[in-house]
């Protein structure tokens, strides 16, 4: 019994433990599936009994569990096996006492039969003594107040006391009275233990149940699992072997239990996942094996999630699987990070395949770049010492040779123009390749280009060939572009035209195209109304990319054919040796002269055909590429080196256009590109009735100056082979005559004349006189190839229509645009004589010039292609620094305009005063008067008319000189504001604000360069 | 390949010029001012700016020696010094003439003195480098090469 109630202790203070550190607020809810009395400081032993707790347990269940399932009895099994054990001891403690209590008895029983015998002893003696009850009674009354059960153990002690005398018969009748009743205590005594031994042993049988006990410590356990689960973030369950939950805790539950206990997965959540939990769990109900997954859910009820579900199955004692085991735990963070950091893992290493990548290519393309640099510088030098050797054979090419060298030289020749044209297309393509290219834009003729280009080819024509050129009415007179590289794409086609075609014609189409790829141009229903005989290019048309527009446009060059320019045809026809540059000079005088309206965008087609072998099909797509020609056969019998095709795409390509091919073999091929080109903006007025006149004039008298402008058809018929080298040279030039169409081949030599010294004579004089003349000439040079040799040589001539006479009587009419140049020669003498000198004839000018600093000169003569329209404009610089001027003339040159400079405010006012500007650069430190003042003063002629303000300063106002009326430039003072624009040393006396409030426009800052520069004439003179 | 070291020479050079900054864009344009109608135009106009510059130098060293300097004069001068070597792109004589004027405007002669040593100074290490330069491009030329453009 002690060690009952010592257990029993036991168990109050752990529960109470327990309790103390069971969160008091985990059953709060009340509505959790396991719910807990509040702990707190409750005996929990009065809720061992577990069916009362509201927990969601399938309790059937559990004791089904506990019977079935393995797990569940071994559990009880050990239970049951540790209550035996308890049971067990306590009885033995029983036994002992009852072993201890049945001594005693036998003791007492002992001393009873001693004291009866005694007593009969006595009683033999005192027989006759009859009446011991009273006695006794009386006695009775004396004991009556003895503890009854005062303690089990005691008794044995206690002495008899009698208080009567000894031996006396009261003596023994008392004595034994007592005994008797001694005795009688104890058996009540005894029979007092047996039933309380009975009464324990019935109580311990109610109380502790196996079951009950297995409960309670069940119970713990459950609570500890809450202890330890209160916060994670699991779910377990139980499902049956239906997927029927049986079971589930969750700390965070979204349903109430009713919701659960008794559904499927699928009854329960709808939503990604919720099928694969569900067939995960019976894959492991039926495999038998425990698993675990991860399943990302995407319900309503929770939103996405992923689990790492862990299922185990539950056997039964057959090994039956009666159910799983689940736990689900919420890792959907981990996974998230997880996640991320496999892509990062994978971005780092795709990073690092591309850095590798790059790397590579890095080092790949410093290497191509390194052995393009080198092929360009090679070629670059190979360039320079070739073109000595092949103008030096050409120079001995006009030398007396009997046949057989004249052959040799032939020879020589071609192969140093292959050598130096392949060198040429390496440098080209390298450029381009590099970036290097840069597009000039210029104004030019398409007419004339085309012209040309076909002219030259003509010139160095060996076959018997027709060669065409065609330009639709509505490509603009003039367009800008880059002419060069536009030529150079045209020559490149045509003669690869030429070289793959054996007889027909060679030719080449321009026509205005809407924007790129839109097939039906305005230009083609023109084109087609016109049209009326058929070509024989129809047959080629089959393959053409573009099949409306070649028929149109082979329909609109045929009709137009008869229309323009026939008598010309002839003429040309006729004289296929004749030099160019005349013709060409004047060209270009007259591009020059020529102005337009209309700043927009027109996109020109060019079609360059043949007649020739035509292209495979299966050769088309490397056509564009590098070193890629037809065939090894081709290469072999037609040579080349296959860099040309590639050249003109990229040239195309770095204009904004494109470039296509259609071919058919056997007969002919196409090559189309199409570019935009801007038209340029007006200009002009007063040139233009002499221009006008001039263009008649060729028009009418068809002379070898016949003005392009107007014809949009050239035909070179075929002609007798092997001229090309004896052609040149000095032949050339001799032959000139005013009515021949040049076919020169001149355009070879060209590139060389300044490297050969039998020009040199011609070059120096050329130099000499540097202004119209030279103007035009140097144009010539860079843009057509002629040579000055021949404009010097024919002045003398007195041939009236050939260019220099031409420029000479323009000259006389005062109708050139050097006018400009005597003022900006006058106003450098003036800076010593301080008085502008008075115009002179040309020749005079050339003296002059020859004088002066030769910077000043180069600078203000000769330029490359300056259109007309920036001709046109005065422009005047106001520096007194000499090497900002000579910087800032060079600068203006290179953009295609010529200055007058002069060195400071006075002498701008001067020379305002004798001309119209149209634009003024105006340094604002300078000595004798500073920009500032300038400014104002011929602002101050502006508004008033006068320059009364200019005299208060000092300066008296100058007549122009009387001379300049008979030039034909009549000057008239005008009152126009004249753009004003500062150049500043960005210093703080020349603020900006100081330069507006003086009146100027705006300004530069110095050192100024091209940027600079051409912002400033692109905003003021448009 | 002679002509080849030549040229890397040259480049390498006129590099060294950029980057130890005697030289700025400016002179770049100078280059591109060069071509077949002007092949000497660098040199022509470096000469020019030589003249130019040793004249103006000569004059400011008689105007700062002068018992009463005359500052306006002397501004001038170093005005016109710093237009001309910015427009050629010579940025060190360029900086020294900035800290000159500044000078000249506070009428300090002893620090104008000192900015003139500078800027004489710098003015000969730009002639030395330049005609350096040039004596490059010349043996090229001569070597029969040509002179590498600069991008």
């Amino acid at each position: 019994m002690v060690c009952e109630m010592e257990n029993d202790h036991l168990e109050e203070m752990d529960v109470e433990a327990l309790s103390s550190m069971w969160p008091k607020d985990i059953n709060e809810a009340g509505k959790q599936f396991n719910i807990e009395k509040p702990g707190g400081d409750q005996d929990m032993l009065e809720k061992v009994t577990i069916i009362e707790e509201p927990t969601i347990v399938d309790f059937k269940r559990l004791l089904e569990l506990t019977n079935y399932s393995e797990n569940g009895s071994s559990q009880l099994a050990y239970l049951v096996k540790n209550w035996e054990y308890k049971q067990a001891n306590v009885v033995r403690l029983l036994r002992e006492e009852l072993d201890n209590l049945s001594k005693q008895r036998q003791e007492v029983e002992l001393k009873k039969l001693e004291i009866l015998e005694e007593h009969r002893f006595v009683e033999e003696r005192y027989g006759d003594d009859k009446r011991p009850i009273s006695i006794l009674d009386e006695v009775y009354d004396l004991w009556q107040d003895f503890p009854r059960r005062r303690s089990v153990v005691v008794v044995q002690n206690k002495g008899v006391e009698i208080d009567a005398e000894y031996d006396t018969v009261i003596y023994w009748k008392q004595r034994a009275m007592h005994l008797e009743k001694l005795l009688e205590a104890s058996v009540q005594r005894e029979q007092i233990l047996t039933e309380k031994l009975q009464g324990s042993i019935k109580d311990l049988e109610r109380q502790s149940s196996p079951v009950e006990e297995l409960s309670q410590i069940l119970k713990r356990a459950d609570n500890f699992l809450h202890f330890v689960l209160q916060n994670a973030p699991v779910v377990i369950g139980h499902q049956d072997k239906e997927l029927r939950y049986r079971f589930i805790y969750n700390h965070f539950p979204s349903l109430q239990e009713e919701d659960i206990i008794g559904k499927t997965d699928v009854e329960i959540f709808t939503g990604a996942g919720v099928k694969e939990s569900q067939e995960f769990k019976r894959e492991v109900l039926e495999r038998g094996l425990p698993a675990k997954r991860e399943i990302t859910f995407e319900t309503e009820l929770f939103g996405s999630k992923i689990f790492l579900i862990y299922v185990e199955p539950v056997f039964s004692k057959a090994g039956e699987t009666i159910g799983v085991n689940y736990m689900g735990m919420d890792v959907t963070d981990q996974v998230r990070k997880r996640e991320k950091m496999a892509k990062l893992r994978e971005e780092i290493a795709v990073q690092k395949a591309r850095e590798t990548e790059l790397n590579k290519t890095i080092h790949i393309t410093e290497e191509t770049m390194r052995a393009k640099q080198m092929l360009a510088t090679m070629s670059h030098e190979i360039r320079s010492p070739l073109s000595g050797v092949v103008s030096m054979a050409e120079i001995l090419a006009t030398t007396k040779l009997d046949k057989e060298q004249r052959q040799l030289l032939n020879v020589m020749l071609s192969s140093g123009d292959l050598v130096l044209q392949l060198i040429n297309d390496i440098l080209d393509l390298s450029k381009v390749e590099s970036g290097a290219m840069k597009l000039e834009t210029t104004k030019f003729r398409p007419r004339e280009v085309v012209k040309h280009v076909l002219q030259t080819a003509a010139a160095s024509l060996q076959k018997i060939l027709t060669l065409e050129g065609h330009v639709a009415d509505d490509v603009p007179v003039e367009v800008i572009g880059d002419v060069l590289r536009i030529r150079q794409i045209l020559t490149n086609l045509i003669s690869n035209g030429i070289k793959f075609t054996h007889e027909g014609k060679v030719g080449i189409k321009l026509y205005v195209v809407p924007e790129p790829y839109d097939g039906n141009g305005e230009g083609c229903h023109k084109i087609v109304a016109d049209q009326s005989t058929v070509s024989e290019n129809t047959r080629k048309e089959d393959k053409c990319l573009s099949t409306s527009h070649s028929s149109c446009e082979r329909k609109e060059f045929h009709g137009e054919k008869p229309g323009e320019g026939p008598f010309q045809n002839h003429t040309l026809n006729d004289e296929p040796k004749t030099p160019v540059k005349k013709s060409e000079a004047l060209v270009d005088g007259d591009i020059e002269n020529h102005s337009h309206h209309l700043e927009t965008t027109v996109w020109i087609r060019c079609d360059v055909y043949d007649t020739g072998i035509g292209i495979p099909e299966n050769a088309l797509p490397t056509l564009f590429k590098k070193y890629m020609q037809v065939g090894a056969d081709t290469a072999r019998k037609y040579g080349g080196t296959g860099l040309g095709l590639a050249i003109c795409k990229q040239l195309v390509e770095l204009m904004g256009g494109h470039l296509t091919v259609s071919s058919r073999e056997h007969y002919g091929s196409t090559f189309t590109f199409v570019l935009p080109y801007k038209v340029s903006p007006i200009c002009d007025d007063s040139d233009d009735p002499d221009e006008i006149s001039d263009m008649a004039d060729h028009d009418t008298t068809a002379d070898a100056n016949d003005d392009d402008i107007s014809s949009g058809y050239f035909q070179f018929q075929p002609r007798t082979l092997g001229s090309l080298f004896s052609s040149g040279g000095s032949g050339r030039a001799q032959k000139l005559s005013p009515n021949n169409f040049g076919l020169g081949a001149s355009h070879k030599l060209n590139g060389f004349s300044e490297n050969s010294c039998s020009f040199s004579s011609n070059n120096i004089t050329s130099k000499k006189m540097p202004s119209v003349d030279d103007t035009s000439s140097v144009v010539d040079a860079s843009e057509t190839s002629s040579e000055p040799e021949s404009s010097m040589r024919h002045s003398p001539n007195s041939d009236s229509k050939i260019g220099r006479e031409k420029q000479c009587h323009d000259e006389e009419n005062g109708q050139f645009q050097n006018t400009c140049m005597y003022l900006s020669h006058s106003s450098r003498a003036s800076k010593e004589v301080d008085e502008i000198t008075k115009p002179r004839d040309p020749e005079e000018t050339c003296q002059m010039q020859e004088k002066s600093d030769r910077s000043f000169l180069c600078s203000s003569s000769n330029g490359p292609e300056i259109p007309k329209s920036a001709l046109k404009h005065n422009i005047l610089l106001v520096e007194d620094n000499k090497i900002n001027v000579v910087v800032a003339q060079s600068m203006m040159k290179q953009l295609g305009r010529n200055i007058d400079v002069v060195n400071n405010g006075v002498e701008a006012v001067r020379a305002v005063q004798c001309r119209n500007y149209d634009l003024i650069l105006m340094d604002v430190c300078m000595p004798v008067m500073d920009g500032l003042q300038a400014t104002r003063l011929i602002r101050s002629f502006e508004e008033t008319g006068n320059w009364d303000a200019a005299v208060n300063a000092g300066i008296e106002q100058h007549v122009p000189p009387s001379d300049s009326l008979s030039n034909g430039q009549e000057f008239h003072p005008s009152t126009k504001r004249i753009p004003i624009i500062a150049m500043t040393a960005n210093a703080l006396a020349e603020s900006a604000d100081e330069c507006f409030a003086n009146g100027m426009d705006s300004f530069v800052s110095k050192p100024v360069n091209f940027q600079k520069l051409k912002q400033c004439l692109e905003q003021y003179l448009p | 390949m002679e002509v080849v070291q030549l040229q890397t020479r040259f480049v390498e050079y006129t590099a060294s010029l950029f980057r130890e900054g005697y030289l700025d864009a400016q002179f770049t344009q100078l280059q591109q001012l060069q071509d077949e109608s002007n092949p000497d135009f660098v040199v022509e106009v470096v000469s020019l700016f030589f003249e130019d510059s040793e004249r103006l130098l000569n004059d400011l060293t008689r105007a700062l020696n002068q018992q009463s300097v005359d500052f306006k004069k002397v501004d001038a001068n170093v005005h016109q010094l710093k237009g001309s070597s910015s427009s050629i792109g010579a940025q060190r004589i360029k900086n020294a003439c900035i800290t000159f004027r500044n000078f000249c405007d506070e009428q300090n002669i002893e620090a104008s003195l000192r900015c003139l040593q500078q800027v004489k100074q710098e003015y000969s290490l730009v002639k030395n480098k330049l005609d350096t330069l040039f004596r490059l491009e010349q043996q090229i030329v001569a070597a029969g090469g040509s002179i590498p453009v600069m991008e």
